[in-house]
C-alpha cells in the first residue's frame, strides 16, 4: 500500500441548487428545487437545496412528489450553460494547485497533490481548507473535501461530512472512520451489490475488507476482489489528468452516445426509427468530429409504462463513422427489441457507439466495390457536417423532422455532455 | 442604509483597455443615462462572488470620484451592484 500519495476529492454540495443560489441571493436559505421541464416530461428533481432535502425532497423523484413533501418549495428550471461555467471556474481554482485534476461529473473532481503539496507548505489539510474557502469567496458555493492516500477513500471523505465539511482519512484513522460505515457508502457499491453483500452478512465496509476473498469472488465475480481492495484502502488507480486547455475533453474516449426522453410516447416503429435516426446522426457526427470509428453499436429504449430501460448491441464487421450505417444498425436493433404492433410504447430512446478505433486506422477493404460507396457516403456526411458547423444544426435537416412537427422540436446536439465517466473507463 | 432599499445586479457598458499580455483594465463606466464615470484607479483585481446581487467573475475594486466600489467582469459582460432607492415616506 502506497500511503505516501496525497489525493483530494472535492464535491460541490447540491451543485445545481447552490449555483442558482449563488446567482440569486434571494433564494438563499429557502427550499429550492432545480427540476426539469414538466411539459416535456423531464419533470424530476435534479437537485434540491438542503432545506428542501430536510423536508423529504429526494433527487430523482417526480416534481409532484416533491411538491407534496414540500409545498412551498421554489422550483427553478435548470440552466446547464451556467452550471458548466461554474464547473469550469472551479477547475480553474484546482489547476492552481496541481495539473493532475480528474473531473467526475460537473460537480466533483479528484486532485492529486502528491508532487505539488510541498509547494504549498506540505500540509494537504491546509490546501483543502484553502480550496474550500476560495470556492465560497470566489464562486459562492460550498464544497466538501476528502483527503486521503487513494481516490476511493478521498471520495468517501468528501461524502462523510456534508455540507462544507473537511475529512482527512489516514492509514491510522481509516479503521475508525471508514470501516464502521454501511457498505453502500463505498464507491461502486450500488443497491444491487449492497443487497448481495448483505445476504452474505456483510453490512459494513470493515466487514467487506475482512471478508473471505473466495466468497466474494463467487458472489460478485471479479468485482468482488476490486471492491474488497477498495475497502482495504489498496486502490492505486491514478488521478487521470484532463487537459486544462480543453477542460472537458478526456484523452481516451471510450464511447459516444446520445439519448432523449421524448415529449410524447413513441407508439409505432416508423416514429421510433425517426427518433433513432436523429440520435444516431448526432452520434455519428461526433465520431467524425473526433476522428473515430465504432465497431459496436447499441440502441436502448425506455418503456413508457414501467419506465424500465432495455437495449441491444451488435458488433459490426468494419468500424464505421457513417451516419447511415450507425443509424440503420441502431434502428434495426430497437425495432427487434420492441413490439410496437402489440401495443408496446417507448418514452425515450438512445444510441451508443463504442469499441472505438481511430478512423484513420487500416482496415480490410471490400473487394466488391462496397468501399467506393462508403467513401462517397463519408464525403456526403462531411459536407453536411460542414454546413451544420457553419450555419447551425438546423441548416440541414431530415425530411422526417420537417414532416413531423413533434420531431422538429428535438435538438439532439444540445447538452450531450455525459457525466460522470466511469471510474473504470 | 438610509435611502437604499437594496442592490440589484446591473449590467453596464464599460470602456476598457486590453494590454498585449491580455490584462484588461476598465477605464470608464457608462451608465444607461449616458453619464460617464471615469475610473481613477484600479485598487484590486481578483476572482470573486457578489454576495449582494449574486453572480461571479473577475472583481475589480475601483476608485471612482473619491468612492471605492466594485465592478465585475462576467465575460463578456460587466456588472455592478447598483443601489435601489427606497420609496420616500410621505
Amino acid at each position: 500500500m502506497d500511503a505516501s500519495r496525497v489525493v483530494l476529492h472535492v464535491d460541490m454540495n447540491c451543485f445545481y441548487a447552490s449555483v442558482e443560489m449563488a446567482e440569486r441571493p434571494e433564494l438563499r436559505g429557502l427550499p429550492v428545487i432545480v427540476g426539469g421541464d414538466e411539459e416535456s416530461r423531464h419533470g424530476i428533481v435534479l437537485t434540491a437545496s438542503y432545506p428542501a432535502k430536510r423536508r423529504g425532497v429526494k433527487t430523482g423523484s417526480a416534481l409532484w412528489e416533491a411538491r407534496r413533501a414540500c409545498p412551498d418549495a421554489i422550483v427553478v428550471p435548470p440552466r446547464y450553460g451556467l452550471y458548466m461555467r461554474y464547473s469550469r471556474l472551479a477547475r480553474q481554482i484546482y489547476y492552481q494547485y496541481t495539473d493532475l485534476v480528474e473531473p467526475f461529473g460537473l460537480d466533483e473532481a479528484w486532485l492529486d497533490l502528491t508532487g505539488s503539496v510541498h509547494l504549498q507548505g506540505g500540509e494537504a489539510l491546509l490546501v483543502a481548507r484553502e480550496i474550500s474557502e476560495r470556492m465560497v469567496s470566489e464562486l459562492g458555493v460550498t464544497v466538501s473535501v476528502g483527503v486521503s492516500w487513494n481516490k476511493i477513500f478521498a471520495k468517501f471523505g468528501s461524502d462523510y461530512d456534508k455540507p462544507d465539511g473537511l475529512t482527512v482519512i489516514t492509514p491510522h484513522n481509516a479503521c475508525e472512520v471508514v470501516w464502521p460505515a454501511p457498505v453502500r457508502e463505498l464507491l461502486y457499491v450500488g443497491p444491487a451489490t449492497a443487497r448481495k453483500l448483505e445476504h452474505l452478512g456483510i453490512c459494513t465496509i470493515g466487514q467487506l475488507a475482512c471478508a473471505d476473498g473466495e466468497l466474494l469472488r463467487r458472489t460478485l465475480g471479479k468485482m468482488g476482489e476490486v471492491l474488497q481492495s477498495f475497502a482495504r484502502g489498496l486502490d492505486q488507480s491514478p488521478v487521470r489528468p484532463f487537459s486544462p486547455q480543453a477542460h472537458d475533453i478526456e484523452h481516451v474516449v471510450k464511447g459516444v452516445g446520445n439519448g432523449i426522453t421524448c415529449p410524447f410516447d413513441i407508439e409505432d416503429e416508423t416514429t421510433a426509427r425517426q427518433v433513432i435516426w436523429l440520435m444516431g446522426e448526432s452520434v455519428a457526427q461526433r465520431l467524425r468530429a473526433g476522428g473515430l470509428a465504432a465497431r459496436t453499436i447499441a440502441a436502448w429504449g425506455r418503456d413508457a409504462t414501467t419506465l424500465a430501460s432495455r437495449g441491444r448491441q451488435t458488433t459490426l464487421e468494419r468500424p464505421t463513422q457513417l451516419t447511415g450505417e450507425v443509424c440503420a444498425t441502431a434502428a434495426d436493433l430497437l425495432a427487434a427489441d420492441w413490439d410496437f404492433a402489440h401495443g408496446q410504447k417507448v418514452r425515450g430512446v438512445g444510441v451508443r457507439a463504442s469499441n472505438l478505433v481511430p478512423a484513420a486506422s487500416e482496415v480490410q477493404l471490400d473487394l466488391w466495390g462496397e468501399e467506393e460507396r462508403r467513401l462517397r457516403m463519408l464525403s456526403l456526411d462531411r459536407a453536411v457536417d460542414q454546413l451544420r458547423s457553419r450555419y447551425g444544426n438546423h441548416a440541414v435537416r431530415r425530411l422526417s423532422e420537417l414532416r413531423d412537427p413533434r420531431l422538429s422540436a428535438l435538438d439532439p446536439q444540445r447538452d450531450n455532455v455525459v457525466h460522470p465517466v466511469s471510474f473504470f473507463a | 442604509m438610509k435611502g437604499i432599499a437594496g442592490r440589484e445586479k446591473k449590467y453596464v457598458e464599460v470602456i476598457s483597455d486590453t494590454s498585449e499580455e491580455g490584462v484588461v483594465t476598465p477605464l470608464q463606466i457608462v451608465w444607461d443615462t449616458g453619464v460617464r464615470y471615469r475610473i481613477d484607479r484600479v485598487l484590486d483585481r481578483r476572482q470573486a462572488h457578489s454576495l449582494k446581487t449574486g453572480g461571479t467573475g473577475m472583481r475589480y475594486t475601483v476608485r471612482v470620484g473619491g468612492t471605492t466600489t466594485h465592478l465585475w467582469y462576467e465575460g463578456p459582460r460587466w456588472f455592478v451592484e447598483a443601489k435601489v432607492a427606497s420609496m420616500p415616506e410621505w
